[in-house]
């Protein structure tokens, strides 16, 4: 074995789940998924529902057996293994937390469970409340405190036992805006603080960008790609990903020619320009789709120095600034996204004529 | 200023009388609950009570003076000659032997009816109904019937008997009916579905997500269920213990025919002061002792339950 992959906290070959009896009647939840999470890492699975993340996250826990292929933690081989003999935790979607328990009852159980001695299991539960602020607390019933703080619980009780990794099958998705964003940053605090690997689903792309060090974006039982949020973000490799992941504008075009990972592309709208090709670019044809996020475009009032131009259809106001929807000659629509304090203090109104810049390097092109 | 106390004392009037109407509407309401509970709760047991406090008629019924022997009896004997008293124990062991009967029938009960609650509990809601449907069908037919049935399975001609004899596990019939073994079973049959149902509800409710919460931290199979299913489960536990408990102390059917009458139980005991023996003030007062020591172990266990036990909940 490698030495790369005795260090990776989750090594998964070619795992495929099929649910039902065979490929061609059941559902293929996992296709053929390989994916290596390293030690001590945020990473985070994205996709819409029915995508797999979750299978995939069950497949680790154990309760979930693969069809086909192999999962290793931290370079041991986990089949076989009921999910009760694996050193891995798991926060609930819905929490599961035990109502006929008190808090520090719920923390403490996962300890008692492995034998550990008493005053052992009464110190990490202290240590774990305090983690999560919650010791004021311990004493009470479940059903007694609030979503949030149930969400904290579910937490602790899943640390306590010091997990080698920790799974998390979209905790937030219950709490509502603010605490979310709270327990975003609370998350990524608990992930640096414990050193734990986080394993972290959600189908909620701004979740994924703010919390983690990598993310696998998946769809179909695929993982479509993995990066930083950035690379994710800026580099979509497939038209899925820049879709799901933010708001993005996607033009029709062609490519005239290509250099390396660069090529010059015309839009079907008439702008020119320099574009960046995808991983695999050999499987494009002429005519191409052509990414370019809303905040990369800008309006100028100088129609020499417009690049595309057109009629502004739509203006949504969302606080921060403003999307303005602009139907250029094509029919097609482009969003356009200004922030409060950009330089453009011109009032544009509906209906009013438009003349929109790109930003450098903003073009991306895109597979299907 | 004084228009307004007057408004005042006029509301407070029309609120009077409001309310007054619908305390009226409320015990008018009440009225068939209360009346059924007089009718069959209350009044045969002061009639139960009063019988204990008399003396035997000669020829059955009660004569109407005060006495308190029908209790002394319980736990002593008169000599026949002197007329003098001494303790004995024979009711004692009736009683002790009842408990000891309807204890283990209860366990029994347990024992059998916990998995089979369980296992319709988990399985697909449409199978579910099927399942508790079969558990209540024998209910459809008379207790005497059905335990005639039994009779004629544990008989040494009986359906068990022959086939272990014709497939040569045995050379000659194992005595089953008039034994203990035989009540017990006979007990277990009849008030299984009382086990069965209520543990059935709880475990309904049961999230079966916190199974799989309790896997995840390292509990075995064997500790999810001391650990989590069962304490969940434990009002249904009760309430199925005290339902099959109370009526198997009582039972006097199921004793009589498959004991054989053998060894007396509560239930026959009492059946029999009101029947041959004719005195029905000491029926009167086993009855009574019995539902207070059902009553005093109940509160026993309620208090201890209720400090250490599980809240309710939803």
């Amino acid at each position: 074995m490698s030495k790369q992959t005795a260090t990776a906290a989750i090594d998964i070959r070619e795992t495929s789940k099929v649910y039902g009896n065979d490929r061609a009647t059941g559902v293929v939840a996992l296709d053929d998924v390989s994916l290596v999470i390293e030690d001590n890492e945020f990473f985070t699975l994205l996709g819409p529902s029915g995508c797999g993340k979750t299978t995939l996250l069950r497949l680790i826990a154990g309760f979930e057996q693969p069809t086909h292929g192999e999962i290793l933690l931290f370079g041991e081989h986990l089949e076989g293994l009921p999910p009760y003999k694996r050193p891995v935790n798991t926060v609930f979607q819905h929490y599961a937390l035990f109502p006929h328990m008190t808090v520090a009852e719920n923390i403490s159980f996962g300890l008692e469970m492995l034998d550990k001695p008493p005053t052992e299991i009464s110190s990490v539960v202290r240590e774990v409340l305090g983690l999560v602020q919650m010791e004021h607390l311990a004493d009470r019933k479940t059903n007694q405190i609030s979503g949030g703080q149930q969400q904290r619980v579910a937490l602790a009780r899943a640390l306590a036992p010091r997990p080698k990794v920790l799974l998390l099958d979209e905790p937030l998705s219950a709490l509502d805006f603010k605490l979310r964003k709270e327990m975003q940053v609370e998350l990524k605090r608990l992930q640096s603080e414990t050193g734990i690997t986080f394993i972290f689903v959600t189908h909620d792309q701004e979740e994924a960008l703010t919390m983690s060090d990598r993310v696998a974006v998946m769809k179909d039982g695929l993982i479509l790609q993995v990066g930083n949020p950035r690379e994710i973000y800026d580099r979509p490799a497939k038209r899925f990903v820049a879709d799901f992941i933010g708001d993005i504008n996607i033009l029709k075009g062609t490519i005239d020619s290509r250099d390396g990972t660069r090529a010059r592309v015309r839009l079907n709208a008439g702008h020119q320009g320099e574009a960046s090709l995808p991983a695999n670019p050999d499987s494009l044809g002429s005519e191409v789709s052509i990414a370019i996020r809303p905040e990369q475009l800008s309006f100028v009032s100088d129609e020499g120095a417009a690049h595309l131009t057109g009629c502004i259809r739509q203006i949504s106001y969302f606080g921060s600034g403003f999307d303005y929807e602009v139907e250029i000659a094509t029919g097609e629509s482009v969003m356009l996204r200004l922030q409060n304090r950009s330089s453009e203090h011109r009032a544009y109104e509906i209906g009013d004529h438009a003349f929109i810049t790109l930003g450098d390097n903003s073009m991306l092109v895109l597979t299907d | 200023m004084p228009d307004q106390s007057t408004n005042h004392s006029q509301l407070s009037a029309s609120v009077i009388a409001e309310e007054k109407r619908l305390r009226n509407t409320r015990i008018a309401l009440l009225s068939p609950g209360i009346l059924t509970i007089f009718c069959i709760g209350i009044m045969p047991l002061s009639i139960v009570l009063v019988y204990s406090f008399l003396e035997p008629g000669d020829f059955g019924g009660v004569s109407w003076n005060l006495s308190f022997d029908a209790y002394v009896q319980l736990l002593f004997e008169e000599d026949i000659f002197d007329e003098t008293l001494a303790f004995t124990t024979d009711y004692l062991e009736i009683f002790f032997r009842s408990a000891s009967l309807a204890l283990f029938t209860t366990i029994a009960c347990l024992l059998v009816g916990f998995p089979t609650a369980y296992f319709i509990a988990t399985q697909p809601p449409a199978r579910r109904n099927a399942w508790l449907f079969l558990i209540t069908i024998p209910f459809w037919t008379n207790l005497l019937i059905r335990t005639y049935a039994m009779l004629l399975i544990l008989r040494d001609q009986g359906v068990i008997n022959l086939s272990l004899i014709e497939i040569g596990l045995i050379d000659s019939a194992i005595p089953m009916l008039y034994t203990d073994f035989a009540v017990c079973l006979g007990l277990v049959y009849a008030y299984l579905p009382f086990m069965v149902l209520p543990i059935f509800a709880s475990l309904e409710k049961l999230d079966f997500r916190l199974v799989e919460a309790s896997y995840d931290l390292y509990a075995t199979r064997f500790r999810v269920l001391k650990r989590i299913i069962i304490p969940i489960a434990k009002p249904g536990i009760a309430a199925g213990c005290i339902l099959v408990l109370i009526p198997s102390l009582g039972a006097f059917i199921t004793p009589a025919l498959l004991g054989g009458g053998k060894s007396l139980m509560l239930g026959n005991l009492i059946e029999l002061q009101f029947g041959q023996a004719r005195n029905w003030p000491f029926g009167s007062a086993i009855a009574l002792v019995l539902m207070l020591l059902v009553m005093l172990s109940l509160m026993t266990y309620l208090r201890y339950g209720a400090k250490k036990g599980v809240p309710a909940h939803g």
